[in-house]
């Protein structure tokens, strides 16, 4: 009986100072990834992205990268960034593809749609910007610090809304995190990145998970 | 037509060497600026004046081209200086210069054989002024557009990879940037033309009058000149931005922004 490939497979990545990385992650599967600032989290998430170039190869199931249409990969190996992009006016028309979710589950109403987006908080874009990324039903989260601006209430609503997601589609999540709590709320596997490399570390068994 | 004598220039001379006085007893500190963008004037302009007349002399193919490619590469090289974060190494100076041939060239050479039919259609002295005129005004057109075009890409990284993201192409993901940018650059001509007659008397049909030419004769050149203009600077404003566009992304439709000037 062949075994069905990871959903992500990386292989030997390397970009700049970091790597090499190899690391498989299953459908379901919620990685954490922690480490000290300027350890090349960001740059990590963003070769998986293929936004900058890198040495190594990554596949999505039996797909590589480089065999793909990057606008495809990108669309299903989807990023959220630090910092979100909107090029139009209106939030409403950044959402061509509709709401993913109710609004109430991540602690917005309806009225925000109406607003301009220079009128948003950092907290609101943010969420927004999930919402956003959740809309394109991407197969793979590459989350960097979703939940940097936000207070514990609704923190704790965005790890809610990424773990259903998770489920609903049979995607995976990798989530940079500087929050340990956090690691043992959402996580199924935590790796810590030290001098470019990814090293796996214990944790606690948590049932609910699987 | 009145013809100029030398003394005819020297008193005008006086008149610019008065104004550096001036300036100079206003403290004003441009009256060395003055004075050498004056001589500057009067010596480039005698030697343009011998080659054009040498070449008229000599009316032949391969001195028309040799001259033409001179004036193109010179104004290639504005382009290139007049861009705030443009392309590293030769793509800086390759986008600006492929873009005028393209477009200045091509529209002189249809210009000289469909509508004006001079003999020989290379005759330099409807080649040479015509190409002139193209290239200096599609020059100004390419410089903005492509000074607009890497000075937002360089701004709105977060935009652009935003969309990237999300999935759209390299094209898509900077349609903004270039209808923003083409617009930049046609503005100059199209203001031109709107104005032209109205809040200024265009260059060359002013001398044209001097020169003798009944005005509605000097108006139809006029108006033929300002629509090859507006062909040219706009082919040559499109190519630019859609050759200039497509280098900002790598093969991986990656923004590299690595490929432009930091400072």
């Amino acid at each position: 009986m062949s075994k069905t490939p990871p959903l992500l497979q990386i292989k030997n990545l390397r970009r700049l100072m970091l790597g090499p990385v190899s690391l498989d992650v299953d459908v379901g599967d919620c990685v954490c990834i922690t480490g000290s600032s300027g350890t090349g989290k960001s740059q990590l998430l963003r070769a998986l992205a293929d936004l900058d170039p890198h040495d190594g190869q990554v596949w999505l199931g039996s797909r590589a990268c480089s065999a793909m249409p990057p606008d495809e990969w990108r669309a299903a190996v989807g990023l959220l960034p630090p910092e979100s992009g909107w090029w139009l006016p209106g939030v409403l028309e950044h959402f061509h593809n509709g709401m993913p979710v109710p609004l109430d589950r991540v602690g917005l109403t309806t009225a925000i749609l109406d607003k301009p987006v220079t009128q948003l908080s950092s907290g609101e874009r943010q969420r927004l910007a999930l919402l956003r990324l959740l809309a394109n039903r991407p197969r793979v989260l590459l989350l960097d610090e979703p939940t940097a601006n936000l207070d514990p209430e609704n923190t704790r609503r965005i790890e809610a809304v990424v773990t259903a997601y998770r489920r609903e589609h049979d995607a995976a999540v990798i989530w940079i995190s500087h929050d340990s709590e956090q690691v043992k709320r959402i996580a199924n596997r935590h790796l810590e990145l030290i001098d470019g490399e990814l090293q796996e570390q214990e944790m606690e068994w948590a049932p609910w998970l699987h | 037509m009145v013809t100029l004598s030398i003394a005819d220039l020297v008193i005008a001379a006086l008149l610019v060497l008065l104004l550096a006085l001036l300036s100079l007893w206003q403290r004003a500190a441009i009256s060395r600026q003055l004075v050498i963008a004056a001589v500057r004037t009067a010596v480039q302009l005698a030697l343009i004046g011998l080659v054009l007349e040498t070449l008229f002399a000599n009316a032949r193919l391969g001195w028309v081209t040799l001259l033409a490619l001179g004036m193109l590469l010179i104004a290639g090289r504005e382009v290139m200086a007049r861009q705030e974060r443009r392309f590293t190494g030769w793509w800086g100076y390759a986008i600006g210069t492929v873009s005028m041939f393209l477009s200045s060239f091509a529209v002189t050479v249809f210009a000289l054989v469909v509508i004006l039919g001079s003999d020989p259609w290379y005759a330099p002295q409807y080649a040479i002024p015509l190409l002139g005129m193209l290239l200096g005004n599609t020059m100004n057109g390419i410089a903005i557009a492509m000074d607009r075009l890497t000075s937002a890409a360089w701004e709105k990284r977060n935009i652009i990879e935003a969309r990237l993201i999300l999935g759209e192409r390299w094209d898509r993901a900077v349609s903004d940037l270039r209808v923003q940018a083409v617009r930049s650059g046609m503005i100059p001509i199209i203001n031109a033309m709107a104005a032209a007659g109205i809040v200024s008397l265009p260059g060359m049909m002013t001398g044209q009058i001097l020169a003798g030419i009944p005005p509605v004769e000097a108006v139809k050149y006029q108006i033929l000149i300002m629509f090859l203009i507006a062909v040219g600077t706009g082919l040559g404003t499109l190519a630019a931005v859609t050759i200039g566009s497509r280098h900002l992304f790598d093969e991986r439709q990656r923004l590299c922004l690595e490929r432009l000037r930091s400072g």
